[in-house]
């Protein structure tokens, strides 16, 4: 489905992240947002809040707090609207509760979490990346998600864009995962004429009332059919353990199908899902021509690009594999690459997280070499450096 | 078999079945319980409100009164705990057509949702709030909440409790409400007129109902059955219409003034919405359907 062109502000910009993540979403079709003022991600809600009466047929209401607008989306997702809640850390922590929501009752929604320092109250003004294993493991219980982290304005816009397909493609909660520098930084932004942009519909049930079931999935897609308050279907969605009809279901098989199908909608499908950009890590035959690959994403990883440079000058071949979906996880990839390369630097804005993953899957194949950083500012360019010159050796 | 089982097959529907999901009972209710009953009388006043049902939705939180929405054959959503009500706000911006009503306890409400209430209250966001009020948390036990009246026992106030309890109505009429009545389990017919009346009414309504916890409020304070709270109910009720809201508060088996009490007319969120930036931008507005919502 083509984009509608009443949201969609075609043409070249400059504009900061948070912006680009604002015009992103509108682009997408989302026309309910409800946020909660909070450093660094507050520029994405006061433009919605600029843009929205304009648009039309679109609501913004600035909430109580950050638990108010993790729910209020999702009653706008059952009303029928495409809808967003932006956020940085603190925010994020509070949301925690409605990400499992919207796991369990499979909600099509997004969350934006403009990444600052912390813990706590942390950084309000200055970059971080601490939130990513949050992203993943944040609520009670198991369920997966899809994150993704842009590194540039203009990626936040199309990031944010795809976030909104890929949550009514799986009908899973996905987060962008940006961060102060990405979301503060002005940068060239073109956004592409409605009639260039394809939406995701909504997996709008065919079925009448009486034959519609809620979470009954009828094709391989795992992913069942929705419909709306207000149509005649006459839905119970509750939190609890429920069956197909929705209806809570107190027992282990239930829990059992329910549950493992929401991990498996995600995991088996997770080679649609991934997406990495590598630079340098193989020549155009497919060799591997990297001795070191770093792995990083978001501000991150344009300064390790700059790490990069420095240690190739000292003679180091080094590539890049830069996620652009954190979750799930580019699991293959990522244990293909430790087969063919010496060892892998993981350059990321916190003490190791996705480092970790790197670490897991690598499995001792490679050394794994964690160049990490609190946050508050980005990477001295030289540590990457030093830390892939460490991994060349 | 007698004659009369032969000659009448019990086949002749209950008048509230097409708005419960029947597949659903029995409800996990306790027998005394008042919840039931509130629903009863929530279904006469949809009745009477003769309100086209696919376009009514209903929204609890998590306890005992959470449940209510998983028993209604209606649009129904069995959300987290507290949050019931800024679920019900995204609901009904987005799709102002519904009437949506939040049906929760007062553990729910105004503990943990309390910031939510206020604000909803203060906002006039057109939701109607049904509030069943146990003075106590049912589903996990019979802890205390902030309506239990001193010197109730609960199980986590094991000597009485002893803060000061929430006025509901007076919280409500503060925080801007547009409709505020309370009655206790007894007054059904007054239940479903208010009801009717809320659920007509244009802006945020709010009604509590005093109803007991035979299971555990009634028990540990050996208080009696639900036969012996409908006694305290018609004994201990005074109804009081237009009574001033700071002078409700609920003692400790003490007298429960009962009655409408606001009424008024305010704009509803969307119609402020709506008014301010039809102010700000002229034409480059389109105004945001007001949906259902009461003339």
């Amino acid at each position: 489905m083509q984009a509608e062109s009443k949201g969609v502000l075609a043409g070249a910009h400059y504009m900061d992240g948070d912006h680009a993540c604002c015009e992103g979403a509108i682009a997408a079709g989302c026309r309910f947002v409800a946020g909660y003022p909070i450093t660094p991600s507050t520029e994405v809600v006061e433009r919605i809040s600029e843009r929205f009466p304009k648009v039309g047929d679109a609501v913004f209401i600035q909430l109580e707090d950050e638990i108010a607008s993790s729910i209020a989306i999702q009653g706008a997702v059952w009303g029928g609207k495409k809808a967003m809640t932006v956020t940085s850390g603190p925010g994020f922590s509070l949301m925690m509760e409605h990400i499992g929501l919207a796991a369990i009752t499979e909600v099509p929604c997004v969350f934006v979490d403009v990444q600052r320092g912390g813990p706590s109250t942390g950084l309000p003004t200055l970059p971080g990346q601490g939130d990513m294993m949050q992203a993943r493991w944040g609520s009670h219980g198991d369920y997966e998600i899809i994150a993704l982290s842009p590194n540039s304005p203009q990626e936040s816009f199309n990031l944010t864009f795809d976030a909104f397909n890929l949550a009514e493609k799986y009908r899973v909660p996905v987060m962008v995962m940006m961060d102060e520098c990405v979301g503060h930084m002005v940068e060239r932004v073109v956004i592409p004429p409605a009639d260039k942009l394809e939406v995701t519909e909504r997996k709008w049930t065919k079925k009448t009332p009486a034959d519609y079931k809620p979470f009954e999935v009828t094709d391989g897609t795992m992913v069942p059919d929705m419909c709306k308050a207000g149509d005649g279907y006459r839905i119970h969605i509750t939190g609890l353990t429920h069956d197909e009809k929705g209806y809570p279901a107190m027992n282990w098989i239930a829990q059992e199908q329910l549950v493992h199908r929401l991990v498996d909608k995600i995991r088996k499908q997770a080679d649609d899902i991934v997406r990495f950009e590598e630079t340098d890590i193989e020549d155009e035959k497919g060799n591997t021509i990297a001795d070191v690959a770093v792995l990083s994403y978001g501000i991150t990883s344009r300064v390790a690009m700059r790490g990069m440079g420095m240690a190739r000058a000292q003679g180091t071949k080094v590539g890049m594999h830069r996620l652009i979906v954190t979750w799930p996880f580019p699991e293959n990839r990522i244990r293909e690459l430790s087969k063919k390369v010496k060892a892998i630097v993981v350059a990321e804005m916190n003490y190791g997280q996705m480092f970790y993953e790197v670490e897991r899957i690598a499995a001792g194949r490679c050394p794994v070499i964690l160049c990490g950083h609190g946050g508050g500012m980005v990477h001295d360019p030289k540590t990457i450096c030093d830390a892939i010159m460490e991994a060349a050796r | 078999m007698n004659d009369f089982f032969e000659s009448k097959p019990v086949t002749a529907q209950n008048p509230v079945d097409p708005y419960l999901r029947t597949d659903r009972m029995p409800s996990i209710w306790c027998p005394g319980c008042g919840i039931g009953t509130t629903v009863n009388c929530f279904t006469r006043a949809l009745t009477d409100c003769d309100l086209n049902l696919d376009k009514v939705a209903i929204v609890s939180g998590i306890g005992c009164t959470g449940r209510v929405a998983g028993y209604m054959n209606l649009d129904s959503f069995h959300t987290t705990h507290g949050r019931a009500l800024p679920f019900a706000t995204g609901l009904k911006l987005a799709n102002p057509e519904l009437k949506v009503v939040v049906y929760s306890g007062d553990g729910d409400l105004s503990a943990i949702g309390g910031n939510h209430l206020i604000h909803a209250a203060r906002r006039n966001i057109d939701i109607t709030v049904v509030c069943v009020n146990n003075l106590t948390y049912g589903m996990t036990g019979g802890q205390v909440t902030p309506t239990t009246p001193e010197p109730a026992v609960a199980s986590t106030a094991p000597y009485g409790a002893f803060e000061h309890p929430f006025n509901l109505p007076y919280l409500a009429d503060s925080c801007g409400a547009s409709y505020v009545a309370r009655w206790t389990t007894f007054h059904v017919r007054q239940i479903a007129k208010s009801m009717r009346e809320a659920l007509t009414k244009r802006g945020f309504s709010f009604i509590e109902i005093i109803s007991p916890c035979p299971t555990l409020y009634a028990r540990r304070n050996r208080l009696g059955d639900g036969l012996d709270a409908m006694k305290y109910y018609k004994e201990k009720s005074v109804i009081k219409m237009d009574a001033d809201t700071r002078e409700l508060p609920i003692d400790f088996q003490g007298q429960i003034v009962c009655g409408k009490f606001v009424d008024r007319e305010r704009e509803s969120w969307i119609e402020a919405y709506n008014r301010r930036h039809k102010t700000a931008l002229g034409d480059r507005f389109t105004p945001y359907p007001v949906g259902a919502q009461a003339e």
